[in-house]
């Protein structure tokens, strides 16, 4: 193994962990300018993380060590996460350990405790919010897992790298299975990170929120980290969209100057990400709980769609 | 002096089979007897255990003709990497159980007699043993008969509640269905096998041809040359022989009454290791005894498989009772090793036995995982149940804080269950997977593309499955205790604890070792499919699991375990070196400060979501009831909601089976008279006729 | 235009007009499912020029741009004068619900492949693997008429069952001779005009367009 792999590996990990909050802050100034607000800035994100590391945290008094060990296990999940996806370079190290549905699967020990948290401390809410999301999660996992199928069928192979590998070489081809993925995949990434329509990041009211719910009485360190988890989620799957439908400016040269250039990509993509998420949640209203299952099954529709046509067309 | 294999398989079947009638006669009543007697069955399990392990490391097959048997019918042993395997799984699970049952039995012994439990307990681990070393049908079914016969009485143990009956005779009257469909596939093949070494004519009506025959042993079955006609027969019956002991969907009926209501540690073994004997018959009948099929039986076999498990997950997320729930779950995960079973024929019917070797080991090792888990969730119900005396989850809540071993323990079942790395329910669901991906390699087009579409339903069982062990632990151990006398619950015995420790290091082994394990059991899809995944599956050392080939797919269990508890480690400490103080306060209650334990969501509300969205699958009845106060109409001083779930199955299926037997029943009784010249008469009638027939 | 290019461009409307035919099958207004039928015809008569250009077929281009005419232009803008002047502007009702409706359509894909394959084998041309597109989408246009019971969206779905037939000419055989295209064209127009008429006459006997109330017109109730 290469030295030089394990330096980018470690700089993709550092790039997902500081640049997390930096597209968070961008998403909310594009949301703000959309709305006609002034914005807080592209760093506001950092001065609440460091804020809520500073203060104290408050327990409920009948919290049981999940309460307090889930922060923890989320964030360090997500870390694992951030450093298999091929977002700097096809060469990862930490790649070969996991493949896309080992991927998807360390998502869902993240929402598996934070629902158990979620129901730790015994409120109407925390369960309010655990139910819904493990409901949500149980339809947007096949979806999920269809979508990433039809792009394993078409590589080959499950294994990230590998997958960006042969669609890098294979360059910019109108292929309608990848295509009905990638629409699948936005649908999804929807769902899986709590934006609109499927549940609203800014709000705590009662009746519609869904992960907010779950982490009410997180505070502190507890919440900071649980915070900054959410972050890299919603970057890692814009990454993750970006890398396996757009690998085209990731280093395949295997070097650190390819990197430092994938870099530079990198931040261009994710701008371009956050402008489409940020035109999908002006443009779309939250969705009644019920109304999801169209919504999903539409998402669903579309990855078997693509399957089929992966069979079908080509 | 040296014991092969098969030596120690049967010395463990004797220490079983003698360890009934001695616990029957020494009346076992003391607790020192019920220690004694089930660390007898832990060695004898635990044997048995090491002799299958050592027949599927050496990929050996001994055979052994026994002295009993009827007249000129001996029974017959085998030990090949198959049935060590499953041995493996039952003893395992059984030696577990075992220490598990020590604390557990003596518990229950303190207000009920308990001979029966230890006696049939000891002959219900012999009958499983025996059914998977059978190498004749004689043996396989006075051994499964043994099996059900003794599982039977186990779930009437607690005989005074009625629904313990009704769940007891239910689960006697599917056993003995499958049975016959069972006895009539084998009648099948081994009439075939017969046919050869009789010569002319018919094979019982020489008696040379009598003494001579050998049509029943498995061995005979193998080298028979049976038409396709005939082996479709033999298989859909032994499928739906074995199908109704797997709980396959619809024959599932009496799993979620029956294995709820034995005592615990029976049913971690029912659930755990006596479902995955009818896997193992499966698995004999079609890949070792017919070897030579089409690809709709795979079809066939992986259908149902997709059916059970969702269904099976949705009714499992639909349970408030504990052990249902985990009942339930069986359905699901049985479910799931046939798809793998479906997958592997599929393969092995379009000649493509390495794929066939990694779908069915994605099967077995399936099969290890549930036992293990499963046991360790029955062990955690049993001891939840103990602690407090109640099965429905509603009455629960808060017991993470008295039984402090206990939930973490169930916690590892749970999220093992739930298929998340890095233990081992996410290798063997990953395994499966990775076979659903591989269709493209099966030259008939629309079958390639109708497989993928079953890896969806798949990952939805899974999904569901996380959803419904996220309910099972949060509403039993977190939050408030919903009734007062949860209060008093307290943790477990010692030996209780340290079999769910067993339990749950097993678990973490399975899922972080894979390749190692894998490795361990190439020998059983070697002999079934002559073909076997360990030097692609290892080729990286034992860290890596790389089925196929490194650039198809790889996964480390653990550098994933290690990797998630570093950072884990370090981002705690870091936070411990500048720690803020933390402060205990009352929880937010949007200012109404009169939050109450029943407040939680529970079981019912948790999974109403998934209730409402699936609703087509379930038979739902709810019921408010609203008593309006005095007052105003519009405040209700009580409200009372119940929902009942039915399976619809019931309704559709058995209702009508269940109608016409007893219509059929009322018919025959017309010929009850009561009268004895009635009677003679109809044997006089009996008699003529036969004699008609006969001349 | 190499033939690799063509075919991938093929292959890839044969998606859209898949996706539209879908969109059709779940959507709930009447105005959205008008547009959509309009994007399906744009597909299809895109695809048409296209598979003129590769077959050198040129009649293939007069057919393109009657569909283009007909069924993206002069079709939708009948339907919407239909729907103005009935003042139907709520949400369509659907007889199964959506999600089920979009698995029997996935059924109805798998299936629709399975019976073109042998024609798949034989097949030289380079448009063979959309047949099964082609036929899902006439089935999709049937199962749409089936599920729906307002008057206007069966109509919609009868003329994407029409699209669907006209693609799988085109795939099959390079598109039927012309004469038979005009007069296929001028069928469909001529149908929507009778449609039009006749819904009117439904409207005001029966105050609805909902198909279902034709049940009243058996004898004896």
């Amino acid at each position: 193994m290469n030295a030089h792999r394990i330096i980018i590996e470690f700089a993709q990990i550092a790039v997902v962990l500081a640049l997390s909050p930096v597209f968070i802050g961008w998403v909310r100034m594009l949301k703000c300018w959309t709305q006609g607000r002034t914005t807080a800035g592209l760093f506001q994100p950092y001065r609440d993380i460091s804020k809520l590391f500073a203060k104290e945290v408050v327990l409920a008094e009948n919290a049981s060590w999940i309460f307090r060990f889930t922060p923890y296990l989320v964030f360090a999940v997500t870390v694992l996460a951030g450093g298999i996806i091929p977002i700097l370079s096809a060469h990862l190290p930490l790649s070969a350990t996991a493949d896309v549905i080992v991927l998807v699967a360390l998502f869902a020990i993240a929402r598996f405790f934070t629902a158990l948290a979620g129901m730790d401390i015994g409120t109407a809410f925390g369960g309010m919010g655990s139910s819904r999301e493990m409901t949500i999660a149980s339809l947007a996992e096949p979806a999920m897992l269809m979508a990433i199928f039809t792009i394993s069928l078409a590589a080959q192979s499950t294994s990230l790298s590998r997958i960006v590998q042969v669609i890098y070489t294979a360059g910019p081809v109108l292929k309608p299975s990848i295509a009905f993925a990638f629409i699948a995949f936005i649908l999804i990434s929807l769902a899986e990170t709590g934006r609109i329509p499927v549940d609203n990041p800014a709000t705590h009211l009662e009746l519609t929120m869904i992960h907010e719910a779950m982490i009410l009485e997180y505070s502190g360190r507890h919440l900071a980290l649980i915070e900054w988890a959410g972050m890299m989620k919603t970057l890692l799957f814009m990454a993750l969209g970006a890398t396996l439908f757009f690998p085209w400016g990731i280093d395949a040269t295997d070097t650190v100057s390819g990197a430092s250039l994938a870099f530079v990509f990198l931040i261009i993509k994710l701008a371009g990400a956050g402008v489409v998420l940020v035109l999908i949640e002006t443009g779309l209203a939250k969705m009644r709980l019920f109304r999801l299952t169209e919504f999903l099954g539409s998402a669903f529709l579309m990855a078997t769609l693509g399957m089929l046509s992966f069979f079908i067309l080509e | 002096m040296s014991f092969s294999p098969l030596d120690l398989a049967a010395i463990s079947v004797a220490v079983m089979l003698l360890l009934a009638p001695a616990a029957a006669v020494s009346g076992s009543r003391t607790p020192l007897m019920v220690t004694i007697c089930f660390m007898l069955a832990a060695i004898g399990s635990l044997l048995g255990a090491y002799a299958g392990a050592m027949a599927v490391a050496s990929g050996s097959v001994g055979s052994a003709v026994l002295a009993v048997g009827l007249p000129d019918l001996p029974f017959h042993m085998r030990l090949d990497p198959l049935s060590g395997f499953f041995m493996t799984v039952v003893g395992l699970l059984s030696f577990i159980v075992s220490i598990y049952s020590i604390g557990y039995v003596k518990a229950i012994a303190k207000h009920r007699p308990v001979t029966r439990l230890i006696a049939f307990y000891a002959l219900f681990i012999a009958g499983m043993f025996m059914v998977i070393l059978a190498d004749d049908a004689l043996f396989f079914l006075v051994s499964w008969e043994i099996m059900a016969a003794a599982s039977y009485f186990l779930v009437l143990f607690e005989d005074e509640r009625i629904e313990n009956r009704r769940a007891a005779f239910l689960y006697m009257v599917v056993a003995h269905v499958g049975a016959i469909a069972i006895l009539l596939s084998f009648g099948v093949l081994a009439g075939i096998a017969t046919v050869p070494a009789a010569g002319l004519g018919l094979a019982g009506a020489d008696p040379a041809g009598f003494t001579a025959f050998r049509g029943y042993t498995f061995d005979a079955m193998r080298h028979a040359n049976v038409t396709p006609g005939w082996a479709t027969a033999a298989f859909l019956l032994a499928f739906f022989g074995f199908g109704a002991k797997a709980g396959i969907i619809p024959l599932h009926v009496w799993l979620p009454e029956a294995h709820p209501v034995a005592p615990s540690n029976v049913s971690a073994l029912m659930s755990g290791v006596m479902l995955k004997t009818a896997i193992y018959g499966i698995l004999r009948v079609t890949f070792d005894l017919v070897r030579v099929f089409p690809w709709w039986w795979g079809a066939l076999v992986l259908v149902m498989g997709l059916v059970s498990a969702v269904i099976g997950a949705l009714f499992a997320m639909m349970q408030g009772d504990l052990k249902r729930l985990l009942a339930w779950s069986s359905v699901e995960n049985v479910g799931i090793i046939l798809i793998g079973t479906g997958l592997a024929m599929i393969y092995a019917s379009f000649n493509s036995p390495v794929l066939a070797s990694l779908a069915l080991i994605a099967a077995l090792y399936h099969c290890l995982n549930h036992a293990m888990f499963k046991g360790l969730l029955f062990m955690g119900a049993g001891s939840v149940l103990h602690a407090t005396g109640e099965r429905d989850m509603d009455r629960m809540g808060g017991l993470i804080h008295k039984m402090r071993w206990t939930a973490p323990l169930f916690l590892v079942g749970c999220v093992s269950i739930s298929g998340l790395p890095p233990f081992n329910g996410f290798v063997s669901e990953w395994l499966t997977f990775q076979a659903f991906l591989l269709s493209p390699a099966i030259p008939n087009q629309i079958i390639r593309l109708l497989i993928p579409m079953g890896a969806a339903l798949l990952a939805l069982t899974a999904a569901l499955a996380g959803a419904a062990f996220v309910k099972a632990f949060g509403v039993t151990f977190l939050g408030h205790a919903r009734t007062p006398g949860i209060g008093a619950a307290h943790d477990s015995s010692r030996t209780m604890k340290l079999a769910m420790a067993l339990a749950a290091a097993l678990c973490l082994a399975l899922g972080v070792l894979p390749s190692v394990v894998i490795d361990w059991m190439d020998s059983v899809p070697q002999q079934l499919t002559g073909s076997s995944i360990s030097g692609s599956a290892g080729a990286f050392g034992w860290m890596w699991l790389t089925p196929v080939a490194s650039e198809r797919a790889s996964y480390s269990g653990a550098a994933t375990f290690l990797v998630i508890l570093l950072v884990t480690a370090v981002v705690w400490l870091l936070l411990r070196v500048r720690a803020g103080s933390i402060r205990r306060a009352a929880i937010w209650d949007c200012g109404f400060e009169k939050l109450t334990p029943r407040m939680q969501y529970t079981s019912a509300s948790f999974a109403m979501p998934i209730r409402r969205i699936f609703s087509f699958a379930f038979g739902v009845r709810e019921r408010v009831k609203l008593v309006p106060q005095a007052a105003h109409r519009a405040f209700p001083s009580r409200i009372q909601y119940a929902i009942r779930i039915s399976d619809r199955f019931w309704m559709w299926l058995y209702r009508p089976i269940v109608d016409a037997s007893f219509w059929a029943a009322r018919l025959a009784g017309m010929l009850q008279q009561g009268r004895i010249r009635s009677y003679l008469i109809y044997s006089f009638v009996t008699i003529i006729v036969l004699l008609l027939f006969l001349k | 235009m190499n033939l690799a290019l063509a075919a991938q461009i093929n292959s890839f409307l044969a998606a859209l007009v898949l996706v539209t035919a879908f969109g059709m099958l779940v959507q709930k207004r009447v105005y959205g499912l008008i547009h959509l039928f309009a994007w399906q015809g744009f597909f299809l008569s895109l695809n048409t020029a296209i598979v003129g250009y590769v077959a050198g077929k040129h009649h293939l281009y007069i057919s393109s741009v009657l569909t283009l005419s007909i069924k993206v232009f002069v079709l939708p803008y009948i339907l919407h004068v239909l729907v103005n002047r009935l003042k139907i502007r709520r949400d369509v009702e659907t007889v199964v619900n959506i999600p089920r409706t979009m698995l029997i359509g996935i059924a109805l894909v798998i299936f629709s492949y399975h019976l073109t394959s042998p024609v798949r084998e034989l097949s030289t041309l380079v448009t063979r693997s959309t047949l099964a597109v082609a036929l899902a989408t006439v089935m999709i246009g049937l199962l749409m008429m089936i599920t729906r019971t307002h008057a206007v969206t069966q109509i919609i779905g009868f003329l994407a069952l029409e699209n669907g037939l006209f693609f799988a000419a085109t795939s099959a055989t390079y598109g039927m001779p012309l004469v038979v295209e005009l007069g296929v064209a001028l069928d469909v127009l001529i149908a929507a005009f009778i449609f039009g008429i006749f819904f009117f006459q439904i409207h005001a006997a029966f105050d609805s367009l909902n198909v279902d109330q034709m049940a009243r017109l058996k004898e004896g109730e």
